[in-house]
Formats: structure tokens, C-alpha cells, sequence
């Protein structure tokens, strides 16, 4: 065991990798060789899946959806957080401690409780149906996070730093985006992968509140899975699709990510 | 850090509170409505007390997704967290590999959750999947839509391969958090393995355990997209798990007043149990 350390997280990763090696390698095949006999790897090598992908608009739009809804909720919940967690971090004022408790509540919220009130209410303020509405839903547990996670980087940042800038004739503002907010950036950076990240993963909600227009990718899969038959060769490459843009920011973060899931408090 | 007061910090929570009150107010106090309401439908709507609520904790549906719920989680917790300290322990604290490990860990987190249920549902059909035809071939007979152990393995393995690697994250990052001079020390003592890992680890990785059984409980019991892809909550009912019982009840049934009631229930559920892990971990600290 001492000499071969390497061995548990290789044999962990090869776990992991399977069965993403069996989805992309099912992307590949033809619906004939998928239903008609186990290959270990495509025998004959298609394309034809992810072609029907990228020129079929009921599949692209999900995919532009799926990434609208999560970027505004990305900014919206970082933005608002921001002054949020230096409140936190930096004063002490009225009902401070509840506040804070309440919002962490909301993470423990089910999304299955508030799948129908949430529909109703979006309905009632005529948002159903557009990525708005999702963004706007998805805040519920990605603003508390959001805040945590900030909140967490900031009360790293000694306090001397403020008052320094206060003595150089920095103004209040001035201070929080010209020196603040780059000091922190690596906290804004892991604060916005991890909301990028339960926005672009949860579908309850997002399917909930969308019908047509602003269908998520993940959604348009599991409606074609119930209605075309079983494609199964055109959701695989539409699953691994939507594992890419998850790679791309993993890898951006990749330096805090560790600290980053310690949400800044280590 | 001492915090100076300032009641007008409010002004910087208020976008804050305003946004969350308005997705998290509003949705509950409509659960409340309907959870005291009896409808037949045409929005009218009747006093009903706390009808459904004595309904609900009593039905014996409601116990035995319970019942499934707490053995799903406890399973997964006892699974996981050893298993994810284990891989953080081992895994390089330096060199090239480092973030190559930690991009490849984290792709599972990253992946939409039904997404997650698909792939699983095909790597382990029985006929096509590669899961399902090496258990097949090896003689054990296996079929996830069938057979009840079979469905609780796959779901029990499937939640393993999606969240240990979050473990394995907050591990990690408690353990590269430790200075070297700790562990010179240990060496200078004449340290064995264990007693590195009893003294000098565990207690700098017991914020992070703290955090990570949290968010997996809360998760856990929350689930819902990746079980109703992988199984539906069947065969028969025996992977319906809370989340997927309630989603049958409000959206299959439209029976608003018990799903109204077993929502609230199943928050505080949520909530006490949260809360009594925090207050048991975080006792000693206080001392």
C-alpha cells in the first residue's frame, strides 16, 4: 500500500471514466449496432448522431437555452452577492446571524417542494415559459452559496486592508472595485463556477417552468427518449454534449478548486 | 475578525434578501395554503386544519418512503465519506498530477443530473450496458428494472460515482491546508502512519468532514432527477424515494392539500436532522 499510493485515485478515476467511455462511445454507433450486438468500441464509426444535433433546431435551441439561463443566473447571483458577503464579512448590524441562517436554509430546500408553487408564481407574473424565470428560480439556492462561499474568501482579507485604502482618500466604491474586488477575484472566480455548476446540473425546476420556447437541453432529452421511440445512439451524443461545458470551466478553475469546494474557509 | 456595527450593512443584503424572499416567501407560504385547504378544484378552496397533516404521518405510504429515504442516505454516507477521506489521503500533493486528478474527479459534479441517470440506465442494461453485461457474464444474475436489490445496487453505486468526488475535494483541500512543520514534527517524534493521521489530520479535516456529511445528507435526501431516469422509483415502488413520491402525489395526483402537508414535513425533516449533525460535530468546539 505505502509503495503505491498512486494506485487508489487511478483505479478511482478509471471508475469514474467508464461509464462516461460507455456514453460517448454509444454516441458513436448506429442505432443497429447499439440494439444488435455488445461492442466494446463503434465498428462502424458515425458521425450521423451529432450532425442531426447541431442542424436540428429543437436540440441546438435547448442548448442555448440551457447556457442563457445559467449565464444570467451566474451574474445575477455573483452580483448581488458581492455586497451582500462584505456585509457580512466586515459589520455587524440587526439581525445579522438570522439573516444569514435563513438563507443557508433555502440550500436545504427540496426543489421538489417548490416545483408547483414555483409555477404558479412565474405563471401569475408572466414569466413562464423564458430563461428568466429559470435564472430567477435557480437563485433560490445559488445566492446563499453564493454568499457563503464570498463571505468565506472575504473574512480572509485582513481589515487593515480598508482602512489603509480609506486613508489614501479611496471612496467607499472606489475602494470595493478598484482594490476589493481584485484582491477577491479568486473567490468571485469559485463563486461563479459553482453557480454555473448547480445551474447547468439541476432540471426539476428548469423543466418546471419552461414548456417550449426556453426548453433546457437535459429537458428536450428526456422528451425525445419518451416520444421518438428510443434513439439511443442521439441521446448519448446529446449527453456528452452537455458534459463539455462543464470540462471547459472545470479546467479554468482548476488552480482553486479544491479550496473553492472547501467553499474559501480552509 | 472584530466587526464594527453598521445598520446601514442592510442596504447591501437588501438585493439579497429581496431575491430570495421573493423565490422562497412567496413558494412556501403557497405550500402552507395548500397544506391547511381542501379544493375540488376552480380555485375554490376550504378551511381544512391540520387534516392532511395527521393524514400524511400516518399514512404508511409516507413511512415507507421514509423509511427508503433514511436507509438511501445512510448507506451513501457510510459509503462515501470513508471512501472519499481514503482517496484524499492518497492523492499527490504536489507535481503535474495534481490537477489532472482533481479535473478528472470533479467531472462527474458537473454533469446535468438526468444526464447522470441516462448514462447509468445505459451502462447498465442488462443486454447493452457494459455494467449489466459483466454481472451477467460473471453469473450473478442482474436486472435493474426487475429485481429489487439490483436497483438499490445500481442506485447506491450510481450516487457513489456522482458525489464521492466531492468528498475527495473538501479532503483534499483540508490536507494540502496543513503546514509542513506539523508533519516535520510528527517525523521528529517518531510518528507511525496513524498517528499522523489521528493527531495532525483528522482534526484539521474535521470542518471539512462537517461540511461535506452536510451537504451529501442534504443531497441525498433531496434526490430526485437521477433516481426517476435510472428506475422511476420502481420496480414496484421500491426506489421511490421522498422528492419522488411528492412529485407523484402534486403533479401525478394533483392532490395539492397532502403534498401541501408532506412538503412541510419533509422540510423539517430536512432542517432538524441538519441541524442536529452541525450542533453533534461542532460540540467540541465550543469547549
Amino acid at each position: 500500500m505505502k509503495r503505491i499510493p498512486w494506485l487508489i485515485p487511478t483505479l478511482y478515476i478509471l471508475f469514474l471514466m467508464m461509464p462516461i467511455y460507455w456514453l460517448v462511445n454509444m454516441s458513436f454507433k448506429t442505432t443497429n449496432e447499439i440494439l444488435g450486438s455488445f461492442t466494446l468500441w463503434p465498428r462502424e464509426f458515425t458521425f450521423d448522431n451529432y450532425v442531426k444535433i447541431f442542424t436540428d433546431p429543437t436540440w441546438y435551441n435547448g442548448y442555448i437555452n440551457s447556457i442563457t439561463y445559467v449565464v444570467i443566473n451566474t451574474i445575477l447571483s455573483v452580483v448581488v452577492a458581492l455586497p451582500a458577503a462584505y456585509a457580512f464579512s466586515r459589520y455587524r448590524f440587526l439581525g445579522d446571524k438570522h439573516l444569514f441562517f435563513w438563507l443557508l436554509t433555502n440550500r436545504m430546500a427540496p426543489p421538489a417542494v417548490f416545483a408547483l408553487p414555483f409555477l404558479q408564481l412565474y405563471s401569475a407574473v408572466g414569466l413562464f415559459d423564458t430563461p428568466v424565470a429559470v435564472a430567477l428560480a435557480h437563485t433560490l439556492f445559488n445566492i446563499p452559496l453564493a454568499v457563503w462561499i464570498l463571505e468565506g474568501f472575504m473574512s480572509g482579507v485582513p481589515k487593515e486592508l480598508d482602512e489603509t485604502a480609506y486613508v489614501d482618500g479611496y471612496s467607499f466604491w472606489g475602494f470595493f472595485f478598484k482594490i476589493f474586488v481584485p484582491t477577491i477575484a479568486a473567490g468571485i472566480g469559485v463563486a461563479a463556477f459553482f453557480c454555473f455548476m448547480f445551474s447547468w446540473v439541476e432540471l426539476l425546476l428548469a423543466k418546471t417552468l419552461t414548456s417550449v420556447a426556453a426548453k433546457p437541453i437535459a429537458a428536450t432529452m428526456t422528451r425525445t427518449a419518451s416520444t421518438s421511440g428510443y434513439e439511443l445512439g442521439l441521446l448519448a451524443a446529446a449527453g456528452t454534449l452537455t458534459i463539455v461545458p462543464g470540462a471547459f470551466v472545470i479546467y479554468f478553475v482548476r488552480n482553486y478548486i479544491a479550496k473553492g469546494f472547501a467553499l474559501g474557509r480552509v | 475578525m472584530n466587526k464594527t456595527v453598521n445598520q446601514k450593512a442592510w442596504f447591501f443584503v437588501l438585493p439579497v434578501f429581496l431575491l430570495v424572499a421573493f423565490n422562497a416567501l412567496i413558494p412556501l407560504m403557497t405550500v402552507v395554503n395548500f397544506s391547511v385547504q381542501e379544493t375540488f378544484g376552480d380555485n375554490v378552496f376550504f378551511w381544512a386544519g391540520v387534516r392532511w397533516f395527521e393524514e400524511v404521518l400516518h399514512s404508511e405510504r409516507f413511512h415507507a418512503a421514509l423509511v427508503r429515504q433514511l436507509l438511501f442516505t445512510g448507506i451513501i454516507l457510510l459509503i462515501e465519506i470513508p471512501l472519499g477521506l481514503a482517496i484524499a489521503l492518497s492523492m499527490p500533493r504536489k507535481g503535474p498530477w495534481v490537477s489532472v486528478c482533481l479535473v478528472l474527479m470533479a467531472l462527474p459534479l458537473l454533469i446535468p443530473w438526468n444526464v447522470v441517470g441516462a448514462m447509468w440506465n445505459i451502462f447498465a442494461l442488462p443486454d447493452i450496458g457494459l455494467l449489466g453485461r459483466s454481472i451477467n457474464a460473471l453469473g450473478i444474475e442482474y436486472n435493474y428494472t426487475r429485481q429489487i436489490f439490483s436497483a438499490w445496487f445500481t442506485m447506491v453505486l450510481m450516487d457513489v460515482w456522482h458525489w464521492t468526488s466531492l468528498v475527495v475535494l473538501l479532503c483534499y483541500a483540508g490536507l494540502v491546508s496543513i503546514p509542513d512543520a506539523y508533519y516535520q514534527a510528527a517525523k521528529v517524534d517518531g510518528a507511525r502512519p496513524w498517528a499522523v493521521f489521528r493527531y495532525i489530520q483528522l482534526p484539521k479535516l474535521k470542518y471539512v468532514l462537517t461540511i461535506a456529511i452536510l451537504l451529501r445528507f442534504m443531497d441525498s435526501f433531496m434526490i430526485y432527477t437521477e433516481a426517476v431516469v435510472l428506475t422511476g422509483g420502481g420496480p414496484g415502488n421500491a426506489t421511490t424515494f421522498l422528492s419522488i413520491d411528492l412529485q407523484k402525489i402534486a403533479l401525478g395526483q394533483f392532490d395539492l392539500g397532502p403534498a401541501g402537508a408532506m412538503s412541510i414535513i419533509y422540510f423539517l425533516i430536512i432542517l432538524f436532522l441538519s441541524w442536529l449533525f452541525y450542533t453533534l460535530m461542532m460540540k467540541d468546539e465550543a469547549r
